[in-house]
C-alpha cells in the first residue's frame, strides 16, 4: 500500500510531499506507483498528536462513550495516540482489563490506545494494584485519576513500587479534607451559593507529591494543573532537579469560574475553572516550559448526568475534538508560543514522559500524522462531534486549526468530508 | 406594570424599579390580609403549584395562602410522597407539573441553581422559594417591606446581619437587594461561616457583633443552619451564644429606633436569646405577615406580566 500526500506544508520541514509505504514514512516514489494520492490543499502536516489523559469509559460506561467512539473523536481531533484512564467498571487494575481495552482499540482501529492502570486496587487506596502484571499486559503508567491518592503513605508506596517497573505515576491532586465543592472557591462561588473547592486543596497535594518525589528520587507527573501555586511549585522543583512533570488542559487557559454563573454544568469539572489570575499563570507556565503537556481530560457524560442540579452534575467535559484548535487559537495565534512548543506540548513531551516512541516523521517511522487548516476560521459545533458526549463548553466558538485529515499507521482515520 | 422576566429566580435578576413595584404592591396587598373578607380575584382562573424539596413552614404556607387569597387553584407537592421519592429527576418532575397547565411553580430546592436550570425549559413561571445557599428572593423582599414600612428610603440606611453567612441564602438575597436600593449592609459571623469574597458582594465585613450592629437602623439575626453543616464550624452552642449572638447589650449599640429581624425559624438561646426575640424592638412576627403580602404581590405581578403579553 503506497500513499502520497502532496501539496502540503510540513511541520519542521521544507518538503511539500509525504510518502507512505506499508504504514511507514518512506523515501519518495513515482506517483504512478501510488495506490492513493491525497491533495493536502496547502494545509499543514503535523506528527500525530498524543493525549496522555482521556477517559474512554469502556468497559462499563458504554452509554457515555465506547473505545470505538472515543477513538473516532480522537482521530477527528488529530490524535493518533491516547492514554486511557483506569476509572472504568470494572476498574482497569488487572491484566485482563488491560488486554480487553487493547483488543477493542485494535478492532476499532481509529487511534493507538495506551492504557493507564490503576495505582491501587479498585481505586480504593487500600492496597497496590498489580502494576508489574499490568505492565506486561501493556500499561504505560499508573494513576487513580478522578480520585487523588489521599494519603502520603500510600502515595509513597505507589511511587516506590512503580519505580521498580519503571512505570510513571500520574496523580490527580486535591486534598479532599478541605471540602468537596462543585466549583472554584471564590467570589463567584460565594455569589451563586455553590460550595467551592479551594486552590489550596490542589496546591497542598502538589506540594506533597513534589516532596515525596524529591525525597525518594523518583519521577512524578501532576495531572491537569489549574492553579498559580501549582505552577510556581513545579517550576521551583524542576529548577532544583526534582523529576516532576505536569500537564494542563485547554479549558484552564481559555475559561474562568465566571462561566459558572448561570449554573451551566458544561463548565463543571475537577479541578474546577479558576479565576483570571490562575488562568494567566497557566499560560505563563506553558510559555516558560514549566507545563510539559496539554491534555484534554476528555470526560464524556450522558445528558442525564449533566442536565441536573449543578451540584449533582457529574464532573468533566469532552475535549478531544477541540483541544488542538483551542491550543492553536489561544496560544499560537496569540503569540504566546510557537508551533515548535505546541508540538512539544501535544506530541513529543507526553510521548517522552510515557516512553511511547511517538512523534517521529523520519523514513521508517510509523506513518502517524494529522493535517490542519491553520488559515481558515471555523465554528466548533457540538452536534458534529464524534464522541458520544455532548458536554462541551465550546459549542459555537470560532476557532482556527480544524483537522482536515488524520492518518495512523498509514491508514486514514479521519477525513473531513466536503 | 408587572415583572420583566417570566420567572423570579433571585434579587440578582430584579431592577431597583421592579423591587419598588413589588414593595408598593405588597403594601396594598397587606390591606387584604387584614380585612374581614380575604378574597381578591387577582389570580382567578390561574393555577399555582408549590414544589418543595426541603422542609418549610412559613414560606410554603404563606405562598399557599397568598395564592388562595387571590383566588387561584393551588396545589402542593413534596419530595416525599411524590415520584421524586421514586427517583424522578427534577426536570422530569417540573415538566410533569408544567404539562398540567400550571401557571406558576413555586420551588424550593437544596441545590443552588436548581430553579435556574429548569426555568427556561418550562412554560410556567418559576418562583424561587429558596435554592441551596444561593438566594431566597421573597424572604429578602419581605424583609425589605418590613424596613420600607419604617423607612421612607433605603438610601444610606445601615443594615446589620449577624450569624451563619456562609450557608445563608437570606443574606445573599438581602445583600443584593439592599445594595440595589442604596442601603449599607454589614455582615458578621464566625470566620468559619464567612464565605470567601463576600466583601465583593457590596457588603462590609465587620470585625465583631458590636462593630456590625453599631449605629444600625435595622439588625437581622440569622439561623444557625445545623442541617447544612457537614462539619463543625463552631465548637459549642455555649461559645457561639457568648461571642456571636445578638444580646440585649449588642442591640443597644444600634440606633435607638432600630428594630430586630430574624427570618425564622429561630434557635432560641443560640443566635438570639429569647429575651431579645420577644423584645419591643422585635418585628419578627410582622415579618411573617409581610411574607404573605409580598408573595401576593410577586404572584400578581408575574401574572400581570403574562396578561400584558
Amino acid at each position: 500500500m503506497k500513499t502520497i500526500l502532496k501539496n502540503v506544508k510540513i511541520f519542521n520541514s521544507d518538503k511539500t510531499e509525504i510518502y507512505i509505504t506499508d504504514g511507514k514514512f518512506s523515501e519518495s516514489f513515482d506517483e504512478s506507483s501510488a495506490d492513493e494520492v491525497i491533495d493536502g490543499k496547502g494545509n499543514m502536516v503535523f506528527p500525530g498528536l498524543v493525549d496522555m489523559h482521556v477517559h474512554l469509559r469502556e468497559p462499563g460506561y458504554e452509554y457515555r462513550e465506547t473505545i470505538a467512539t472515543g477513538t473516532a473523536a480522537a482521530a477527528r481531533g488529530g490524535f493518533t495516540a491516547v492514554c486511557s484512564m483506569p476509572n472504568t467498571f470494572p476498574v482497569c487494575d488487572n491484566a485482563a482489563v488491560v488486554q480487553g481495552i487493547l483488543k477493542k482499540a485494535q478492532e476499532a482501529g481509529n487511534c493507538r490506545v495506551y492504557p493507564i492502570g490503576a495505582a491501587t486496587k479498585d481505586i480504593e487506596d487500600t492496597c497496590l494494584a498489580e502494576i508489574g502484571l499490568m505492565k506486561e499486559a501493556g500499561i504505560v503508567a499508573v494513576s487513580d485519576d478522578g480520585k487523588p491518592i489521599p494519603t502520603a503513605g500510600m502515595m509513597r508506596k505507589v511511587l516506590e513500587y512503580a519505580s521498580d517497573f519503571d512505570i510513571p505515576v500520574l496523580n490527580h491532586c486535591e486534598e479532599k479534607s478541605l471540602g468537596e465543592g462543585a466549583m472554584n472557591e471564590g467570589i463567584v462561588s460565594t455569589s451563586i451559593g455553590i460550595r467551592g473547592c479551594s486552590t489550596a486543596a490542589e496546591d497542598i497535594m502538589i506540594a506533597r507529591d513534589i516532596i515525596l518525589a524529591e525525597y525518594l528520587g523518583v519521577p512524578v507527573h501532576i495531572c491537569h494543573v489549574s492553579t498559580k501555586g501549582g505552577v510556581r511549585m513545579i517550576r521551583d522543583a524542576k529548577a532544583r532537579g526534582v523529576k516532576v512533570t505536569c500537564e494542563t488542559c485547554p479549558h484552564y487557559f481559555t475559561l474562568t469560574d465566571s462561566a459558572c454563573e448561570n449554573y451551566d454544568t458544561n463548565f463543571k469539572m475537577h479541578p474546577p475553572l479558576r479565576t483570571e489570575e490562575h488562568r494567566l499563570a497557566i499560560i505563563e507556565g506553558i510559555k516558560d516550559g514549566t507545563i510539559d503537556c496539554i491534555v484534554t481530560d476528555h470526560a464524556p457524560h450522558h445528558q442525564d448526568e449533566k442536565e441536573v442540579e449543578f451540584s449533582h452534575a457529574n464532573n468533566g467535559i469532552v475535549g478531544l475534538e477541540s483541544s488542538f484548535a483551542l491550543s492553536y487559537t489561544y496560544l499560537v495565534k496569540t503569540g504566546v508560543i510557537g508551533l515548535d512548543r505546541l508540538m512539544d506540548l501535544m506530541c513529543y513531551n507526553p510521548s517522552k514522559i510515557l516512553k511511547l516512541g511517538r512523534g517521529g516523521m523520519a523514513v521508517g517511522d510509523d506513518a502517524d500524522l494529522t493535517v490542519m487548516d491553520l488559515d481558515n476560521e471555523f465554528v466548533f459545533e457540538k452536534d458534529k462531534m464524534l464522541t458520544k458526549g455532548r458536554n462541551t463548553p465550546f459549542d459555537g466558538w470560532k476557532l482556527y486549526g480544524e483537522t482536515m485529515l488524520t492518518i495512523m499507521g498509514g491508514k486514514k482515520t479521519y477525513e473531513k468530508l466536503c | 406594570m408587572g415583572l420583566k422576566s417570566k420567572d423570579l429566580l433571585g434579587m440578582k435578576q430584579l431592577t431597583p424599579e421592579e423591587i419598588m413595584e413589588i414593595l408598593d404592591t405588597a403594601k396594598t396587598m397587606k390591606l387584604v390580609i387584614s380585612s374581614a373578607n380575604k378574597k381578591t380575584s387577582h389570580l382567578q382562573g390561574k393555577s399555582v403549584v408549590t414544589l418543595f424539596y426541603e422542609n418549610s413552614t412559613r414560606t410554603r404556607l404563606s405562598f399557599e395562602l397568598a395564592s388562595k387569597y387571590m383566588g387561584s387553584a393551588s396545589a402542593n407537592i413534596s419530595a416525599t410522597g411524590s415520584s421524586v421519592a421514586k427517583g424522578e429527576s427534577l426536570l422530569d418532575t417540573a415538566r410533569t407539573i408544567d404539562s398540567m397547565g400550571t401557571d406558576i411553580i413555586i420551588m424550593r430546592h437544596p441545590q443552588s441553581g436548581a430553579p435556574h436550570s429548569i426555568a427556561n425549559k418550562l412554560n410556567a413561571s418559576i418562583v424561587n422559594a429558596g435554592d441551596g445557599m444561593n438566594e431566597h428572593p421573597t424572604q429578602a423582599l419581605l424583609d425589605m417591606l418590613t424596613m420600607y414600612e419604617r423607612f421612607d428610603t433605603f438610601e444610606g440606611k445601615n443594615i446589620a446581619i449577624c450569624g451563619d453567612v456562609y450557608h445563608s441564602r437570606v443574606v445573599r438575597s438581602n445583600a443584593i437587594g439592599l445594595a440595589k436600593l442604596g442601603a449599607h449592609v454589614s455582615v458578621y459571623g464566625p470566620r468559619t461561616m464567612m464565605p470567601i469574597g463576600i466583601e465583593n458582594m457590596g457588603v462590609r465585613v465587620a470585625t465583631s457583633v458590636a462593630d456590625c450592629v453599631k449605629d444600625a437602623d435595622a439588625v437581622m439575626g440569622l439561623r444557625v443552619q445545623l442541617e447544612r453543616q457537614k462539619s463543625s464550624l463552631f465548637p459549642s452552642v455555649a461559645e457561639y451564644s457568648k461571642f456571636y449572638a445578638i444580646t440585649p447589650e449588642m442591640l443597644a449599640l444600634a440606633k435607638p429606633d432600630a428594630f430586630l429581624m430574624h427570618p425564622g425559624p429561630c434557635n432560641h438561646g443560640v443566635e438570639l436569646p429569647t429575651a431579645v426575640y420577644d423584645c419591643d424592638q422585635s418585628v419578627i412576627n410582622e415579618q411573617v405577615t409581610n411574607g404573605v403580602a409580598v408573595r401576593m404581590a410577586v404572584l400578581y405581578l408575574l401574572m400581570a406580566r403574562r396578561n400584558n403579553l
